[in-house]
């Protein structure tokens, strides 16, 4: 960690992920392919990664007989996400 | 200085993709000004038959005294044509133009911000409607203009949240015009041919130039 940044969020796709989640609920893996514009396979290790240091949770339902699979971030992802966001701009003022 | 400009595209991707994700940002500035210009000729056409009404009772002054109850019946079905044809052609427009564009942007047109956008826009357009059906019941066809002023003025300021923040001044223009036409009775035509013709053009053509150059970053 430099300078407060988590280095987690350096992947656009992470930041992408935990962005969108900051401001919705709960996403859907297809929306959230077609926001990011980026392949289901990509997504799916960006993904993993976040849930592995616990900053998302996974949401499986079904809908009807399609399984549905949703993400939400963790109250541990809102907080890591704002510190970075803080970081990002307290690094920007320092230059201005 | 490298590591800042990253920085800044960071947190401008970051505040895009917020924006993308939770508004439905594909509503086409063209179609407002189609809407505008058809609300002009719109306009333009019921003035016409207003004066050809007026022109043809025995006088101008005292209309309510001396126009026969029957030509007034057929002066208002002449108006409410008008008015149903442009709101047709606007809408269809409208709904043409919005899935072309929702199309550019990759956004579905019947997604979950389209549709909140659309309940935040008739809860208000559905009561302004229905008490405008109540004004006109009552015979008060000189509150019309306000009202339908009013009512699409809360209800475009009412859908900032939900599609480009800008609309929020068109709607408090809107509101503005309407409570002025509430004073000005009898221009009622007049203010509704800004509102709906003139405001909605200009509206258009700045959210077209604004948007439409530039290409959404996908």
């Amino acid at each position: 960690m430099i300078e407060g940044l988590n280095k987690i969020f350096e992947s656009r796709v992470r930041l992408g992920i935990m962005s969108v989640l900051m401001v919705n609920d709960e996403i859907d893996f297809n929306s959230l392919k077609e926001l990011l514009n980026v392949t289901d396979g990509n997504l799916a290790s960006h993904i993993a990664g976040l849930e592995k240091n616990e900053y998302i949770k996974v949401i499986k339902e079904f809908v009807g007989k399609k399984p549905k699979t949703s993400f939400a971030a963790t109250a541990v992802g809102k907080k890591a996400f704002q510190d970075h966001l803080t970081a990002l701009e307290n690094l920007l003022n320092q230059h201005n | 200085m490298e590591n800042s400009k990253q920085h800044l595209e960071a947190l401008s991707g970051i505040k895009d993709l917020m924006e993308k994700s939770t508004k439905f940002i594909s509503l086409s500035g063209l179609s407002g000004v189609i809407a505008g210009i058809t609300a002009l000729v719109g306009a333009f056409l019921a003035d016409l038959r207003i004066d050809y009404y007026l022109n043809n009772t025995f006088t101008k002054t005292r209309l309510e005294m001396y126009l026969s109850e029957n030509l007034m019946e057929e002066l208002a079905l002449e108006l409410f044509v008008i008015a149903i044809s442009i709101l047709v052609i606007s809408i269809t427009f409208g709904i043409l133009l919005t899935m072309r564009e929702s199309k550019k942007n990759g956004q579905h047109i019947w997604g979950k911000n389209s549709k909140l956008l659309l309940l935040n826009l008739i809860v208000p357009l559905a009561a302004g409607g229905i008490f405008c059906l109540i004004l006109m019941y009552h015979g008060l066809f000189y509150l019309l203009a306000p009202a339908t002023l009013l009512f699409y003025g809360l209800a475009l300021f009412n859908c900032g949240k939900y599609t480009l923040g800008e609309i929020k001044y068109l709607g408090v223009l809107e509101i503005i015009l309407g409570l002025l036409s509430a004073v000005f009775i009898g221009k009622g035509l007049l203010f509704w041919a800004i509102g709906f013709g003139v405001l909605h053009i200009i509206y258009g053509a700045l959210m077209h130039f604004k948007y439409n150059n530039k290409p959404q970053n996908a």
